[in-house]
């Protein structure tokens, strides 16, 4: 059950000093509990479980992964084609 | 949507097989075979299509990663049992058809018994607080990371008249149990990337040390799978016995220090029964004594003891799921899979969850060549 969506926090706001925000998930907005998040601000990325926000996506980490993600496929493409000749 | 729309890209996942092929195909004439233990990944596996191109030569075995599955027939009494006796069960849907010894909450429900379905343990302090005149047990059943959840509204002070009834589970020792089983073939496993972001990846570090097998942090989506399976292969290739982070955009070493706090603050681990298994140690979170004021166990009398009597029925006698769940069997090798049992008509809890391998089955089916044991028929 570990289903978590990522989405972005549009506005943050304290009840009862518990950390709360409004995060949007691709034009739905949900009111999700930040309270593990400590150092999360607006415009962050966070992972969403269950109402609570667990992990704050890293955007240079993202990059990162997704870049090497796409050179992982390429050069095993490149080799096969190679092999191929 | 950002951060989920990039990696799922059929391009790259293309690439990402030819390479995960290769990879297997230098594993050597034997393959390889490893286990996952999320049930999540097991839905993300089965919706995209993966177990389709999976390379022949690698096996991905689901573990017991269905929270709803593994959760114990006792348990499930104790919720029903409660519900019969006019508390208000406030619980995942999800657990509404799983058979307890003699019926399911959603026949309690059926029945008369107040039943709601809440989407996360916030919703329950608002309910609970709409009628003050009423008892409102949580059924807090998941993982690790719903048990997060769990505690942030324990330690926000939840209104008198609501309690919490605990059938959270803890991965990492069920991973020991199942790789320590005798004739267990899996060469490394796939660990949750979700449930990482609480506990760290750091949490398997002893574990591969002591047990020699490779672990692999990974995401959720497609592409996250896939290089996921490609580290996994290629440290069982090296026989390296290491720990590594396909998912570092959400995942650190020492994980949510703000949500490991809270989490023990709360709960305990104590052994346990997961439903169909084994006993596991330290498998259990249980509420601690100085929290018991929301502890439903100790707040009621919970008769579990006429249900327990009325016996085990013939279907749920021949019920596998235990074996599914353990990877020893897979759903084909039910003889009741798509005849008796069905997601209409459940036996075992494995049909029930959207997480449980013969639903997941069920619903976007399994190659046959896929199906085969984990024990290597005689």
């Amino acid at each position: 059950m570990c289903l978590s969506i990522p989405g972005k926090v549009l506005e943050i706001s304290f009840e009862k000093e518990v950390k709360f925000g409004k995060v949007d998930f691709g034009g739905i907005q949900k009111r999700v509990c930040l309270q593990y998040l400590t150092d999360v601000v607006v415009g962050d990325y966070a992972l969403v479980h269950v109402g609570f926000a667990i992990a704050k996506v890293d955007e240079e980490e993202a990059a990162k992964t997704y870049k090497l993600l796409e050179e992982m496929g390429q050069v095993e493409a490149e080799l096969m084609g190679a092999e191929q000749a | 949507m950002k951060y989920i729309d990039e990696y799922r890209d059929p391009q790259a996942a293309k690439r990402l097989v030819k390479r995960l092929a290769a990879v297997t195909r230098e594993c050597g004439p034997d393959g390889v075979t490893v286990m996952h233990v999320c049930g999540s990944h097991e839905q993300a596996i089965a919706k995209f299509g993966l177990r389709a191109i999976l390379p022949p030569g690698l096996e991905v075995i689901m573990g017991p990663g269905c929270p709803v599955c593994v959760t114990d027939v006792p348990e499930v009494d104790e919720a029903i049992s409660l519900a019969s006796d006019r508390k208000v069960i406030l619980t995942y849907g999800d657990m509404l058809r799983v058979p307890g010894s003699n019926g399911s909450l959603a026949i309690a429900q059926a029945k008369g018994a107040d039943i709601r379905v809440v989407y996360g343990p916030h919703a329950t302090v608002a309910i609970a607080k709409g009628s003050p005149d009423r008892d409102f047990v949580f059924f807090a059943s998941g993982f690790e990371t719903t048990a997060v959840a769990t505690a942030g509204v324990i330690l926000a002070g939840p209104p008198p008249n609501l309690s919490f009834l605990s059938t959270h589970k803890y991965i990492p020792p069920v991973m020991e149990i199942m790789c320590e089983m005798p004739d267990s073939r899996i060469q490394g496993f796939l660990a949750a990337g979700n449930a990482a972001t609480i506990t760290g990846w750091g949490i398997f570090e002893p574990f591969v040390r002591r047990h020699k097998l490779p672990v692999v942090v990974g995401g959720f989506e497609p592409l996250d799978i896939l290089s996921a399976l490609i580290d996994l292969a290629e440290l069982v290739r090296d026989g390296r016995a290491e720990v590594k982070n396909a998912y570092p955009r959400c995942v650190t070493r020492e994980g949510n220090r703000a949500a490991q706090r809270a989490l023990w603050e709360v709960f305990e681990l104590v052994g346990g029964q997961w439903r169909g298994i084994a006993h596991i140690p330290n498998g259990n979170i249980r509420i601690r004594e100085a929290y018991r004021a929301y502890d439903a166990r100790a707040r009621f009398w919970i008769n579990t003891e006429a249900m327990a009597a009325s016996g085990v029925s013939e279907l749920a006698r021949r019920c596998i799921c235990g074996d599914i769940m353990s990877g020893v069997a897979t759903p084909h090798d039910c003889a009741m899979f798509g005849k008796e049992c069905t997601p209409l008509d459940p036996v075992g809890a494995c049909m029930v969850s959207m997480e449980g391998t013969c639903k997941i089955w069920h619903e976007y089916g399994a190659p046959p060549q896929r199906a085969r044991s984990i024990m290597r028929s005689a």
